[in-house]
């Protein structure tokens, strides 16, 4: 539907994109998930047309988006401020776009009333945005961009003015809200758990280049690149060489279990990468593992964090388990995982 | 903290010198005497003289008439000014340039306004010096329209793009109605700066009917009498009154903006 084919825009000697091609489906919820200053927010201003790039095409179903003017693309932005008009109450920043399409006044009357109803805001039409809170705020400027019916909406950081309660809501009706409008929704986010939880697909950022484009399970599951590894999810890293086995040689550690995702090529660098619910803490007696000390157990409710200094490690090695944990600091234990639990990739050089 | 008291002493001397002759101005102007130096009674003589002085009456006719067309004009080029520096150029040089005119010498814009009018050999009179007012007035109107579009948020004119308003139909609903404190603001400080302007006017007016300032400065010619008192009076509550308005109007625009 939306196709995004060899982007750059440079803004000075900094390159915010770099060469990005994108396709996106029909009735997709994607996800352009990066640390700020990743592009992303270029890349989503460019869909909207507030940015032109440098080179490369945007179509939509073949159409071409560059030639035409913001007001004249089937796109919605929604604004990471909202960019709710102060001056306007709910129902009149509702009603803006479809007056600037001169519909009927009866029928804008009617849409304006369904989409307040939808996003659960009916009682509140007559306020000034002033007198709403963040999450309502949010919630007329999603029914100020579905209103109009677009093609394709994007999102700008959603949810990143929310505090932590009202956002785990805001998430679920997000989707509810996608699954009844099936409108394509392209979000924006730094946030890799909202990315997770909400995206059909995501598409990971580094620097202006796309680095993975996958479902939310293969991205936490099988990264292909050190970055995917290290920004999505906490993940446990170690630095060493392909061996042709289904393990690393580590310097330090000798081998390593794991799984190559790719074929490497032996004594090529390569990063191993578990996730601390695959780490498993034994006895410190036990036959394999490496040997270390635990440093610190922090305790979230459903799981318990324990972190474990390994000696020649840089980072304590993280470890998930459920519920409360039955080590305590200072304990000696040996950490371990399976080779099926962690994934070996290549290092680009 | 001990607070020194010595340094009240320059504190209240300036207060004492900036406000002590206007004090005595709008005193003498109930003078039931001739002089305008000795208090020898109240009346309110000189404010009735005043209203049947003919020349008086044509000056402050004039006057509003400039000063209300000098606003007008300048109100709406500074706005547009505001708006093209602010949003359509990021050059310092030419925000410079702009603004220019409220910083330059009243002598300079008036010698060189009258040389411009005779090179284009336009006949002087009211609309000349309307002209002149709205010239230096519009940069004022800019600055501080500009002040206002800087703090605006202009993702709201995005987002009024976004939903299918053209540049036109943003700028009028969405980018105005934000700067409309400003606007204000901007229009009272015109009126009055083009109130009390005498040197422009007096260069460029030619032989049409004087405004007030002008009427002023040749009645004082024979003599300060408290008739001028009486007339000064009343212009100082015009003027404060607007200013007043002018910092009212954006004080409570910006307590909205900040909502």
């Amino acid at each position: 539907m939306l196709k995004i084919d060899g982007v750059t825009r440079r803004f000075g000697n900094v390159t915010a994109l770099d060469d990005v091609s994108l396709q996106i489906e029909q009735g997709e919820f994607f996800a352009l998930l990066g640390p700020s200053g990743c592009g992303k927010t270029t890349l989503l201003r460019i869909v909207a047309g507030f940015e032109t790039p440098d080179s490369g095409r945007v179509t939509l179903d073949g159409e071409d988006l560059l030639s035409k003017a913001p007001n004249r693309r089937p796109i919605s932005l929604m604004f990471q401020s909202y960019a709710l008009f102060p001056h306007m109450t709910v129902a009149k920043n509702v009603a803006y776009g479809l007056e600037r399409e001169r519909l009927p006044r009866q029928e804008i009357k009617q849409r304006v009333g369904e989409v307040l109803e939808t996003v659960g805001l009916s009682q509140h039409a007559s306020r000034k945005p002033a007198q709403l809170s963040g999450g309502q705020r949010q919630r007329v400027a999603l029914a100020r961009s579905i209103v109009k019916r677009p093609r394709l909406l994007l999102l700008d950081e959603p949810l990143s003015a929310l505090d932590k309660k009202v956002r785990a809501d805001m998430q679920l009706e997000l989707k509810r809200l996608q699954h009844e409008v099936g409108i394509t929704f392209v979000v924006v986010t730094h946030d890799q758990e909202e990315a997770m939880s909400l995206a059909d697909r995501i598409a990971v950022f580094d620097s202006g280049r796309v680095c993975q484009v996958d479902e939310p399970v293969a991205l936490y599951e099988r990264p292909r690149s050190p970055f995917v590894a290290d920004f999505v999810g906490a993940n446990n890293l170690f630095h060493g060489v392909a061996s042709g086995l289904e393990a690393l040689r580590s310097e330090k550690f000798g081998m390593l279990p794991g799984t190559p995702l790719t074929e490497l090529e032996a004594d090529s660098a390569a990063l191993l990468a578990v996730r601390p619910e695959n780490v498993e803490l034994a006895d410190e007696n036990a036959a394999r593992g490496l040997a270390g000390s635990v440093l610190d157990v922090s305790f979230y409710g459903g799981v318990s964090h324990i972190s474990v200094d390994v000696p020649d490690h840089p980072k304590p090695v993280l470890a998930a388990v459920q519920g409360a944990a039955s080590v305590q600091a200072g304990a000696k234990v040996k950490v371990r995982w399976n080779a099926k639990d962690a994934v070996i990739m290549a290092v680009d050089r | 903290m001990r607070r020194s008291k010595i340094l009240y002493v320059p504190f209240w001397a300036t207060y004492v010198f900036l406000y002590l002759p206007i004090v005595v101005l709008v005193v003498m102007s109930f003078n039931s005497g001739k002089s305008a130096y000795t208090y020898e009674g109240f009346s309110l003589k000189w404010y009735g003289e005043l209203a049947a002085d003919e020349r008086v009456q044509t000056g402050v006719v004039n006057t509003l008439i400039v000063a209300a067309g000098s606003t007008a004009i300048a109100t709406v080029l500074g706005t547009l000014l505001a708006v093209g520096l602010v949003r359509h150029t990021r050059s310092k040089a030419l925000d410079a340039l702009a603004l220019m005119p409220a910083v330059l010498p009243d002598l300079v814009l008036a010698i060189g306004l009258l040389l411009f009018y005779g090179l284009i050999q336009m006949t002087l009179g009211l609309y000349s010096v309307m002209l002149s007012h709205a010239l230096f007035s519009m940069a004022f109107v800019a600055a501080v329209v500009r002040t206002r579009l800087v703090g605006a948020d202009s993702s709201l004119e995005e987002a009024s793009r976004d939903l299918g308003a053209g540049p036109v139909s943003t700028f009028v609903r969405i980018t105005l109605p934000q700067l409309t404190p400003g606007i204000v603001a901007g229009a009272l400080l015109a009126f009055t700066l083009s109130l009390d302007e005498f040197v422009i006017a007096f260069f460029t007016i030619g032989n049409a009917e004087p405004t007030l300032p002008i009427v002023i400065y040749s009645m004082i010619r024979f003599g300060v009498t408290p008739k001028i008192n009486a007339l000064a009076a009343i212009l100082l509550l015009v003027s404060f009154t607007a200013v007043i308005a002018g910092q009212r109007l954006t004080k409570i625009g910006e307590s909205r903006a900040q909502d």
